[in-house]
């Protein structure tokens, strides 16, 4: 759909990781900053700096409640950008963090998430190395808004993007999807929901280092965060110019996230995650590539979900474990829960 | 989970699409419509019309309180948040129903209305308790399985004497909505509908009974059906066995939760809150007779309508819009010349688009090959 | 319509209230509209709202006509 660019506002469906926001990026953001890296549409861009392929990305984190079961707005602005970072299939290195605090934030809460995010730095051996504080009136700010920026090196065998991926490649996951929104959305305090939910905020770069190990070939991978698994996959298939054929029967789901989902008329594949990657090999390095994640604490629960086809529609397709087949489309904004 | 799992069995419903094989006959054509959102929502994520021979078509009913509600209801709704020290209270399903001159709930929140989604009418008392300097109004919108709880909150506002809440009531009645589809193709003489999937939620609380008389005068079996696959396999099995046939009776497949007579409690409390409207207008379906409810007189201090001035209602549905046609069964989706130019689920012009259960919007969500 | 599931009483509460469980997950919903629930009973849950109490025995029995292959 085009943007009314003269007349039109933002929305929130801008910043769901949904249609909307991709449409932002593409009819406003790329126009303007027009460059061969953001032509890419990777979540982080690969530059060359004397020799060394350096890679870069950068997160901004709204969330709210600030603090939930799981983590906080801080360890999730230090685990978002390291994720970006590493799926490249870099070694993240260094990180910035910014803040935009709101006048009247109590210094409790700020020391909480800053020695949360030095904690989720600390294991990452990801120092925050430079930063910047702003401060905005009471009643223009969500408490505090956090921006983090990281550089990382990935060696020269590794170029990962969605235009490698063929036909026939295997698409696989790393655990269980939809836990960080469903925890959020159980969180907020006008919703009475009581679970053993967490959210699954964890860095990704581990893991990943092993996988690229196990399959060198590896052909591209995402973090499916705000718009969940339906949104990244989508995204994937429009820039590669693919279909996908998915099992629904292989796709890890919490029970917890199944049932709330159940009460709320919400779809875990539309759901956000925070601990999560999928990855697209070769087909004969698929069951090396998912034995190697399933030995990693952080892929555990890991799975190969589906396959890439020839589609010029590019269609991701989900066989359900009913018996018949469904379209999971590119949904437009965050989905909101339903009585209807 | 206990009760849910059990009704999605696979291997149940290969039983069951078996038999609905063997029980039509090659040279019947079967058009079955389901009323309710939520089993179009049910048809399409687990893939049933895949499961179904040929010569069975499934066609989406209106059955969803979100697509039904004229453009006019729901430029009061943003009216009403716009006014000054005002929390407008709604349901995640119409944030996003775009109303006249593209605005909508969502929008208005973005020009400064306090608009706040709500999962449980429930909530809305605690905010009236919360906030006393505010006028707290609640846009109930839903067919029988949702006034029962606005009824709630009515009778709670009472106990508590709260003077700042207020119910905007554009609940609906599925009776009349069944004859809206129906009596058209009567009037002219044709048949649109061999059998209809009757509302699950709906009749937990009407009962079966009320639907006998619809069975009866329309000549067309109604099964009411759980919102399970496997439910509606059965229901559509229990559809075709009633028009080979030719029997026009209304059968509850649901008997876990539906009984004849519904919940005579929750049907008091309507009833003791509630009066009917002489005249509502749906959109796609036109004005119906007695078709809705409105609060009763003596709560008038309660009811939105009745305590604020609302300015005339003008807005209108395009001319172009088919949704009258494909809400009766008479054409599909894709008939419509403004299907996916422009109507689309980011920029629906009319009823059938507006909500993920309309039926044109289940279309293109889940047939994009029929368009593109 | 509309969004329901049935879920299971685990505890009553007072003002007509009860704490319900779905697989886990568990929330506070209200009776108001029910009469004679009993802890173990299954509700159908609509906007934290009960709307009749599911019978189990014809849950069971609806399950069994499908596996004999009948109506």
């Amino acid at each position: 759909m085009a943007l009314d660019i003269k007349n039109g506002t933002i929305e929130m469906a801008h910043g769901s990781g949904g249609r909307a926001m991709s449409e932002l990026i593409d009819q406003l953001f790329l126009p303007a900053f027009d460059n061969e890296f953001l032509q890419q549409k990777n979540d982080q861009a690969l530059i060359t700096l004397l020799g060394q392929r350096v890679v870069m990305a950068t997160d901004s984190h709204v969330v709210s409640p600030l603090f939930f079961p799981g983590g906080n707005i801080g360890s999730l602005s230090v685990h978002g950008t390291i994720n970006d970072v590493a799926m490249s299939g870099a070694k993240p290195l260094y990180l910035s963090a910014s803040f935009i605090l709101e006048e009247g934030f109590p210094l409790s809460s700020l020391q909480r998430i800053a020695y949360s995010m030095a904690e989720a730095a600390k294991e990452c051996q990801t120092p925050i190395i430079t930063g910047d504080t702003k401060v905005v009136e009471k009643g223009h700010g969500d408490g505090i808004y956090i921006n983090t920026t990281g550089i990382g090196i990935v060696s020269n065998e590794l170029t990962l993007k969605p235009s490698n991926i063929q036909v026939g490649d295997k698409i696989l996951i790393n655990g269980t999807i939809g836990d960080h929104g469903t925890t959020i959305m159980s969180a907020r305090q006008d919703m009475n929901f009581s679970s053993d939910l967490r959210s699954d905020s964890q860095a990704l770069h581990d893991l990943v280092a092993i996988m690229v190990k196990a399959s060198p070939t590896i052909r591209c991978m995402r973090d499916p965060t705000r718009g969940g698994l339906g949104a990244s996959l989508n995204e994937l298939a429009q820039c590669a110019k693919i279909g996908m054929v998915l099992e629904e029967a292989q796709i890890p789901v919490k029970t917890a996230v199944t049932a709330t989902s159940e009460i709320l008329g919400l779809d875990p594949m539309y759901i956000a995650n925070e601990g999560k990657l999928v990855v697209i090999c070769p087909p004969n390095q698929a069951e090396s590539l998912l034995a190697a994640m399933q030995s990693h604490p952080k892929g555990q629960d890991a799975a190969i979900i589906g396959e890439v086809i020839e589609d010029k529609h590019q269609f991701v397709q989900l066989k359900t474990e009913f018996g018949g087949k469904r379209i999971i489309d590119w949904r437009y904004a965050d989905p909101l829960p339903r009585i209807c | 989970m206990k009760y849910i799992s059990e009704f999605r069995d696979g291997v149940l419903a290969k039983q069951i699409a078996q038999q609905i094989a063997a029980e039509i006959k090659p040279e019947q054509h079967y058009r079955l419509m389901e009323f309710c959102g939520g089993h179009t929502h049910t048809i399409f994520r687990y893939g049933i019309p895949e499961l179904l021979p040929s010569n069975v078509k499934m066609l989406h009913g209106p059955g969803c309180p979100v697509c039904v509600l004229p453009i006019k209801r729901i430029d009061a709704a943003i009216e009403l948040a716009l006014r000054p020290k005002t929390i407008l209270c709604s349901y995640g399903d119409m944030l996003r129903v775009p109303g006249s001159n593209k605005m909508s709930l969502l929008k208005a929140k973005s020009q400064g209305a306090d608009v706040r989604m709500i999962y449980s009418p429930a909530d809305t008392i605690k905010i009236a308790q919360n906030e006393p300097d505010k006028q707290v109004i609640f846009f109930a919108v839903g067919f029988e399985t949702t006034t029962p709880p606005t009824a709630v909150i009515i009778e709670q506002a009472l106990k508590l004497n709260l003077s700042n809440l207020f119910i905007f009531c554009n609940h609906v009645l599925t009776p009349p909505a069944i004859t809206g589809i129906l009596e058209p193709a009567k009037q002219a003489g044709i048949k649109v509908l061999d059998g209809l999937i009757g509302p699950g939620h709906v009749s937990v609380i009407t009962g079966s009974k009320p639907y006998e008389q619809l069975a009866k005068h329309y000549q067309v079996p109604i099964v009411i059906s759980g919102f399970e696959p496997i439910d509606i396999l059965q229901s559509i099995l229990m559809l075709i066995k009633q028009v080979n046939r030719q029997s026009y009776q209304v059968e509850n497949q649901y008997t876990r939760a539906v009984s004849a007579e519904g919940n005579a409690k929750a049907q008091a409390l309507m009833a003791e809150y509630f009066e009917l409207r002489e005249y509502f207008e749906w959109r796609g379906l036109g004005e119906m007779p007695f078709s809705a409810i409105k609060i009763k007189p003596e709560f008038k201090h309660l009811d939105a309508e009745q305590s604020f001035r609302l300015s005339q209602p003008t807005g209108c549905d395009n001319k172009a819009c088919e949704c009258p046609a494909v809400l009766t069964g008479q054409k599909k989706p894709t008939d419509c010349k403004l299907f996916n130019k422009p109507c689309t689920p980011e920029n629906p012009l009319g009823s059938c688009m507006v909500s993920s259960e309309g039926a044109c919007a289940a279309y293109y969500t889940y047939k994009p090959h029929t368009y593109r | 319509m509309c969004l329901a599931v049935p879920v299971k009483v685990e505890q009553l509460l007072e003002d007509q209230q009860a704490i319900v469980d779905l697989s886990g997950v568990k929330t506070t919903i209200s009776l108001a509209l029910v009469d004679d629930i009993e802890v173990g009973d299954y509700v159908i849950l609509h906007v934290g709202y009960a709307l009749n109490k599911l019978d189990k025995l014809e849950a069971e029995e609806t399950l069994k006509l499908f596996s004999e292959g009948g109506i």
